[in-house]
């Protein structure tokens, strides 16, 4: 059976990935003929119901796209109708720093949570051999302990920051509801300093894991704050703001992305493929991060990330793992330097009118860039709305890895190369669940 | 309730949702590798590929049907599990895509999609119990991970769960609360809405905004007249603040199309 040349591999649900999802693979002949990802996560509409909202919903209603990562959905939200409405641009309503900083620290919140689960409960199970990490504990109870530890700490930023730490309620247009006492985030300092130093032990670990070769030569893209923006000790990695760039020499404000970037409704398939205009496929996410604000961590980290043998440019997708613990120690780091440097803003919110027009936004979501545009009328109602998340993007490089992997891989039998498979998936921690508009998928290529 | 069985087998499903319901199970960091001693979880994509077929002791089901094929997949979970618990306010009430129900399914689709025929959708977002006998519900959205474990401690012991009916406003007195309303004049559906949630909102200075749905008996008509009256709001602001995450349990939901404007009104 392992040799035969003609084969069909199909996984009806995909697990340790968030959403639904199922896999397809047909070989004929000793080639690969066809790679379905088929996702079968029910759409959900939301760009949609977030006409006739008010300006001041999208943060409350898009966070409920994702479970996982909700302070991206809000925060990207914010970014675009605060840069509508003239917030924090130059000429208009200045953010005070506390507010920017509470943002920030937010989102180290969530990106440590969600790469921690990623890491250690959805992904290692793969390089480790285990079928979960419930499974895994048995033998590795000290690691997942840690890992249920790290989980706790982002968990803890989210709670006492957002006031939970799924779909946190504390976020608004404007700033925050309440601001926290320097008292309430100072309490947190002793476990982010535990957590800082674990995940640096955890990105040692999953750095000796053994990776199965595959370099595609993607193109990634990610943002890339501006330094001139930056308040003083911020080394400017990108988290809540930053221009567009690629490794392929694009530079743009987020208003210019509908000119660069677009989706396409693929014959025989409902999904939408995120594609940069006349560019091809893209990655974004850690990996696309990393690659292009290497330069930005800060000395601790990139030395880190040298240790770990992230000296160059990562494009080898299964090592995405590695990078994802580097910044899991970067998220610790910062949330440190942010705590040391908060001051509580006066005022938790600035006031914000709505503006008639188009606003844009992006921020950093743990699985990569996330796109927000509105447009409102007169009354701050929205007439359109736009949501483009990171697994719609890098879904088209997602099926070209499967296919070549797949193509590279026939030596080995059924059950290992799906899992192999599974395991490709599950570099990129597609969120399923979030890909608004991401459904039946057919690849077929001859 | 299963009465004291030693190891219950329990199945996580998922329907049109977030992940974030099932996502509380796996933030229970305490008391997450205990749980899993005491369990045996027999399906739960979301955390391992291991698979064991049912029937399951207990089904926790996240998630609203918005697809035909979703419709049959609820009955055939009925049919595998002895006890069947709906976990979020999309499983309990029809979540935020609910809001689709006040609309036009058609309009959504043809937005949203290039190619809408491909999409396959009822046009109604529906909670669990439309289709099946559900034994329990767990409010929120998302559910807290506190009133989870308390569901579980309690299948495990064959007792019958605490989880109260009564209103925010309790929740908010027995922390200590200024009421944000009174004293801040901020909108805030606590009188109306279910606890669960330890008051969070209000003690982040902020209207409760009815994630945990109706509490028992709600008076919805009183507290919007209240809002019209003495905090100006509008027709379409208290549509809009009933119309939310559990815009289609029926309190909130009556209480949205009673300020419709006349000619939208169904």
């Amino acid at each position: 059976m392992s040799h035969s040349h003609d084969r069909t591999i199909s996984v009806e649900a995909l697990a340790r990935v968030e959403g639904e999802g199922a896999m397809h693979v047909e070989v004929a002949d000793g080639r690969v003929e066809q790679v379905q990802l088929r996702i079968y996560e029910p759409p959900r509409f939301f760009e949609a119901m977030l006409r006739g909202r008010s300006y001041l919903e999208p943060p409350d209603i898009t966070a409920r796209i994702c479970g996982i990562c909700p302070v991206a959905y809000q925060l990207s939200a914010i970014n675009a109708i605060e840069s509508l409405c003239r917030v924090g641009t130059p000429g208009g309503i200045a953010l005070p720093d506390g507010i920017r900083q509470l943002r920030r620290l937010l989102y180290c919140g969530e990106w440590i949570e969600s790469h921690v689960l990623h890491i250690f409960l959805l992904h290692a199970p793969d390089f480790l051999g285990y079928q979960g990490a419930i499974e895994m504990a048995a033998d590795h109870r000290d690691l997942v302990e840690t890992a249920l530890r790290l989980r706790k700490a982002g968990n803890q930023l989210l709670e006492v920051i957002g006031g939970r730490a799924i779909h946190p309620i504390n976020v608004r247009v404007g700033g925050f509801h309440r601001a926290p006492t320097r008292a309430e985030l100072e309490a947190m300092v002793p476990e982010l300093q535990w957590g800082r130093d674990a995940a640096i032990e955890a990105a040692r670990l999953v750095a000796g894991f053994t990776f199965p070769e595959l370099d595609q030569g993607h193109t990634f893209a990610s943002l890339r704050p501006e330094l001139d923006r930056l308040p003083p000790g911020a080394t400017g990695y990108p988290i809540e703001d930053g221009r567009l760039v690629t490794t392929t020499g694009l530079d743009i404000g987020i208003e210019e992305w509908p000119e660069h970037f677009h989706e396409e409704h693929v014959a025989h398939s409902t999904a939408l493929h995120g594609r940069m205009t006349g560019g091809g496929t893209y990655l974004v996410g850690p990996a696309a991060r990393f690659n292009l604000n290497a330069d930005r961590l800060p000395a601790a980290i990139a030395e880190l990330a040298e240790e770990v043998g992230c000296a160059e440019a990562v494009t080898n997708p299964f090592r995405s793992i590695v990078v994802r613990a580097i910044e899991t120690a970067y998220a610790f780091d910062e949330a440190l330097r942010l705590v040391e440097a908060y001051e509580r803003p006066e005022e938790p919110a600035v006031p914000v009118e709505p503006v008639a027009g188009t606003g844009h936004g992006a921020t950093e979501a743990p699985r990569g860039v996330l796109y927000h545009r509105y447009t409102l009328d007169d009354d701050g109602l929205i007439t359109d709305a736009v949501i483009v998340p990171p697994t719609s993007q890098n879904q088209p490089a997602i099926e070209e890895d499967l296919l070549d992997f797949v193509q590279a891989h026939l030596e080995l039998d059924d059950d290992a190369l799906q899992w192999q498979c599974e395991q490709a998936i599950r570099n990129y921690d597609p969120c399923i669940s979030c890909s608004t508009h991401f459904l039946d998928l057919t690849v077929r290529r001859r | 309730m299963p009465e004291g069985i030693g190891r219950p087998t329990v199945a996580v499903w998922k329907f049109a949702s977030c992940d974030g319901c099932q996502l509380s199970l796996l933030s229970a960091e305490d008391e997450l590798l205990t749980i899993a001693g005491e369990i045996d979880i027999a399906y739960f994509l979301e955390a391992t590929r291991e698979v064991k077929d049912g029937p399951y002791d207990v089904s926790l089901v996240e998630g609203s049907i918005t697809t035909p094929a979703d419709a049959e997949r609820i009955r055939h979970i009925r049919d595998i599990s002895t006890t069947l618990i709906t976990i979020g306010a999309c499983a309990t009430a029809g979540g935020i895509q609910a809001l689709r129900n006040f609309g036009d399914v058609e309009d959504f689709r043809s937005l949203v999609y290039a190619r809408p025929e491909y999409v396959d959708t009822l046009a109604d977002s529906t909670a669990i119990a439309e289709h099946v006998p559900v034994d329990l519900e767990l409010r929120g959205c998302p559910i807290e991970t506190s009133q989870l474990v308390e569901v579980i401690n309690a299948i495990l012991a064959g007792r019958k769960p605490v989880t109260p009916t009564h209103s925010v406003c309790v929740e908010c007195k027995l922390r200590g609360n200024l009421c944000v309303a009174v004293a801040h004049g901020t909108p805030c559906l606590g009188p109306v809405t279910q606890a669960g949630c330890n008051a969070r909102c209000p003690s982040f200075d902020r209207g409760c905004y009815g994630c945990f749905g109706p509490a028992e008996s709600p008076n919805t008509a009183s507290l919007a007249s209240w809002l019209e009256d003495r905090f100006a709001l509008d027709h379409p602001e208290l549509v809009r603040l009933f119309r939310t995450f559990n815009a289609d349990a029926p309190a909130f939901r009556g209480e949205s199309r009673r300020h419709e404007p006349e000619e939208v009104a169904t």
